[in-house]
């Protein structure tokens, strides 16, 4: 974080009110029925609030690079888990091919 | 060295973040010492998503393993209670960011005033969990047939949840999953608010300037991930299938 | 290199206090190095009690020289400890914390306080897991696979989880604490291609530490909660998975074997320069390999899994991947190699360490391609094959750094010599010892010997007496440099700024060093290794 930027208080303020009305459509979404997409519609709504937390709560938009990276780096190597350990349970019904 | 303010007598207290000489011995300047901190709450944060991380992903494996039983366990959850403490910790978020920013242009009185109300609103979010928890904790106490107890094991009473069969013990692991993640995130709350005092405590005894407010700072990233984590765990553990 | 000195200097970090507050208390990263090395020299001697234990009673085949329960607990007792407890920590904590101020030209680490902390977090994890270990000891193994660790065993499977658990957030400390230091306490002058590779290691070493380590904390406490409040996690009873465990587990404990292996390989790349009096062949190759290691190593976990029943798609991408890892280390191992040609090489014990290294880490490495081909392994899996493979890494590479490390810095450490000839008769024992313990179990399990058994088939026997009688010579292998090196402390001649006459910051302060390090924080100009010029002379405030 920079000491030399001071953030505006509005700016909390409009992502105070930008955050709670994801929140109300965070339960709306919920009750909507998006067939396959569900989860996606959920997390992204999801995604979208943390990424304002991250950005402007806690600065990372006025931080120096190396905090993005630090950032990346964590959600990176969740994401790396998160795939590899899918790759065997989703992959568990799939019919073995016979060598040869 | 930067005098600050009135502090005139820069005593060296060697490691002490103290009220006369913040600066630290190892570091050659405030600003290293600023940036180096920062890091360091940053890298502390990165372990931190690896650790929830771990709890996200067993969520991820049962939830497509044992879809309908998380349903039932998701659908038993009171999704009002779970917004309205959402509600109450994105503004603890707001009143953590003010309080940062008081500190930033030097209004201690605010700077402690912001942070007690992050403590309040932190409080409550803890007091409304301790009451969701209660809820489901208490019928498992006692001889007779614990009825809505949801605690998993031996007492756990699948029938509130209409489960038949075998999903009634993966009904188990949802809860343990909604117990384990929810109650990981409440101890990274009851951690935070006594530190949150703390730091109040110093602002209110003027340990803090515009040039000098880091600790104000890195309380503010912990709260704010631990703000994050919530905002993933409320439609994940509330708002499953509620179509 | 310098004069012979009579004495040593006249103010040093060791004289800064006498007492046991100015220990215990202390937040000088080099006190705290030697704090965490008394720590792990003891645990690492409870650790071979237990591999005493285990090879003691592999001598007779038919298991009669104590219960199987007994046995269990010895070999369990025996990978936790050594492990967790002493070679997780041990190049990063001790020597990591004690050098790479000194090498990037800091006063301190950027956190001294939560360096302290490191060290008490862990003594308290190592106490709460020998309280378990001692009262009523640990049958699992160190994997703590479920659900036996979960609702069968009826050993102090929470005590030592949680203090596995705790033992963690020391390590976890440590990794922040390096990361932080090396992006903003370098030296004017120290730019990221002029560091050590020491430090390149360690920073390698410290992400893992930070990303890996958080994982089984929160596996391990999982483990704790089903024990203590019966979730059902991980019990089939219940619709849990065994193998949900597993991938969690190891998704931190394969990488946890890079930390163990990187610091000791950037050991090595430290020695084998300065014993070559040649520049390191390569340096951003091997720079770089220390981050490819690190980053691949997260994507190989599930080669311990192979047949746990996994589905066999996953298990193909994750042996590809386990074929790719090999590439950075072969690649440390070609510039090692390529350093020494045509270079002038020294005997010191130190160098002897790095060959020791170089040779027995590629006999390791290499079969660990054999484990990693998903066919080979379904036949050597779960036999004493894997055991001497990561032996060979463990033993013969991480530890045989750590001994080239003590001896090469040593008289940085303590401002005195050890006795020369010493260092090379135990390296020899060392070396033939190891060689002894651990050679023949490739054998074994080839021909099909199971591990974790407390008995065996009779046609077994002749290979196990040989190895029990190589541990043998291992174990009073080690017990010289304990001996030599603590007598050299009281009686070793004082040693100069720099013996080896070295290159890098370290060995331009006295030593001892100041408890500050520097007088005056160094400005560096010249690239690391540069063995064509003389060595600097020591900055003197």
């Amino acid at each position: 974080m920079s000491t030399h930027h001071v953030v505006s208080w509005k700016v909390y303020v409009a992502v105070f009110l930008a955050l709670a009305a994801l929140t109300v459509i965070t339960v709306q979404v919920a009750g909507h029925d998006f067939g396959p997409l569900n989860l996606v519609v959920a997390l992204g709504v999801a995604i979208t609030k943390a990424t304002l937390v991250v950005l402007y709560f806690m600065h990372a938009r006025y931080s120096p690079r190396l905090t993005g990276i630090v950032i990346a780096s964590s959600l990176a190597f969740f994401a790396i888990l998160l795939f590899l350990l899918l790759t065997d349970y989703l992959s568990r019904p799939w019919p073995l091919v016979a060598a040869g | 060295m930067a005098e600050l303010g009135a502090q005139a007598h820069g005593t060296h207290h060697p490691g002490s973040a103290g009220a006369r000489n913040p600066l630290q011995h190892h570091f050659t300047s405030l600003e290293q010492q600023r940036e180096a901190s920062s890091l360091g709450m940053w890298v502390f944060i990165a372990q931190e998503v690896l650790f929830f991380g771990g709890l996200f992903a067993a969520y991820t494996v049962y939830r497509s393993t044992y879809p309908e039983a998380f349903a039932a366990g998701s659908h038993h959850l009171s999704w009002k209670v779970g917004f309205f403490n959402t509600l109450v910790l994105i503004a603890s978020s707001l009143t953590m960011a003010m309080g940062v920013y008081s500190a930033a242009i030097g209004k201690k009185q605010r700077v402690v005033a912001f942070i007690l109300a992050t403590i309040l609103l932190g409080s409550v979010f803890l007091g409304v969990k301790y009451f969701e928890y209660g809820e489901k904790i208490r019928p498992c106490f006692g001889d007779g047939p614990h009825t809505g107890c949801l605690v998993p094991g031996a007492r756990f009473d699948a029938s509130a949840l209409h489960l038949e069969g075998p999903a009634a013990g993966h009904a188990q692991i949802f809860f343990s999953l909604y117990f384990a993640m929810t109650g990981l995130h409440a101890l990274h709350m009851i951690i935070g608010v006594p530190i949150l005092l703390l730091i109040a405590y110093w602002a209110w005894r003027g340990r803090y300037s515009p040039e000098y407010h880091t600790p104000v700072e890195l309380v503010g990233l912990y709260w704010h991930f631990v703000d994050i984590v919530w905002i993933f765990l409320f439609p994940l553990l509330y708002l499953i299938g509620s179509h | 290199m310098t004069s012979e000195p009579r004495s040593l200097p006249a103010e040093h970090y060791l004289k800064a206090g006498w007492d046991l507050k100015s220990w215990l208390l202390t937040t000088d990263h080099k006190r705290i190095g030697l704090l965490y090395l008394v720590s792990i020299t003891l645990m690492f001697a409870i650790g071979s009690l237990y591999a005493g234990i285990v090879r003691w009673n592999l001598l007779v085949p038919d298991g009669s020289q104590m219960s199987a329960e007994a046995y269990n607990k010895a070999f369990t007792g025996h990978g936790v400890v050594m492990v967790f407890f002493f070679l997780i920590p041990s190049i990063p904590a001790t020597l990591g914390n004690f050098l790479i101020p000194l090498m990037i030209g800091a006063k301190d680490l950027a956190f001294p306080r939560i360096n302290l902390l490191s060290w008490y977090i862990y003594v308290i994890g190592a106490a709460l897991t020998m309280w378990a270990l001692v009262s009523g000891g640990l049958e699992t193994g160190w994997t703590f696979y479920t659900p036996y660790s979960t609702v069968f065993a009826e050993s102090n499977v929470e005590v030592a989880a949680i203090g596995i658990f705790v033992a963690g957030f020391s390590s976890i400390l440590t990794g922040l604490n390096f990361i932080v230091t090396i992006h903003k306490m370098r030296a004017p002058g120290l730019t990221w291609f002029r560091l050590p590779l020491f430090v390149w290691a360690h920073y390698a070493t410290s992400i893992i530490q930070v990303l890996g380590t958080p994982v089984v904390a929160i596996t391990i406490l999982l483990v704790a909660l089903e024990r203590i409040f019966h979730f059902g996690f991980f019990d089939p009873n219940r619709g849990g998975d065994p193998i949900l465990f597993q991938h969690l587990f190891w998704f931190y404990s394969h990488p946890a074997v890079y930390i163990m292996i990187l610091p000791s390989m950037g050991v090595i790349s430290e020695i084998v320069t300065c014993f070559s009096r040649k520049r390191i062949f390569g340096y951003s190759f091997i720079a770089m390999s220390s981050l490819a290691i690190a980053a691949i190593g997260f994507l190989v976990w599930a080669h311990h899994m192979y047949v746990t029943g996994m589905a066999v798609y996953s298990a193909m991408v994750f042996s590809a991947l386990t074929y790719l890892v090999a590439v950075p280390s072969a690649i440390k191992t070609f510039n090692w190699t390529a350093t020494l040609f045509r270079g002038s090489v020294q005997w010191d014990t130190p160098m002897i360490y790095v060959f020791c290294f170089i040779g027995l880490f590629l006999i390791g490495g290499l079969t660990g391609l054999f484990l990693g081909n998903l066919g080979v392994d379904v036949h050597l899996t779960d036999t004493y094959f894997v055991v001497a493979h990561f032996h060979y890494i463990m033993v013969g590479g991480a530890i045989m750094g750590y001994l080239g490390a003590l001896h090469f810095w040593w008289p940085k450490i303590t401002g005195r010599k050890y006795v020369e000839s010493w260092g090379k008769v135990s390296s020899l024992l060392v070396f033939v010892g190891f060689n002894l313990t651990f050679f023949p179990q490739f054998v074994l399990g080839y021909l099909g010997m199971p591990r974790r058994y407390h008995a065996y088939p009779e046609e077994f026997q002749i290979l196990n007496v040989l190895s029990t009688a190589g541990a043998t010579i291992l174990g009073f292998g080690y017990m010289f440099p304990f001996s030599y090196l603590t007598h050299s402390i009281f009686r070793g001649e004082p040693a100069g700024d720099n013996p080896w006459g070295a290159k890098g910051l370290e060995w331009t302060t006295q030593s001892p060093p100041l408890t500050h390090n520097f007088d005056v924080i160094p400005v560096v100009t010249e690239e690391p290794y540069d063995y064509a010029s003389p060595p600097k002379e020591a900055v003197r405030g």
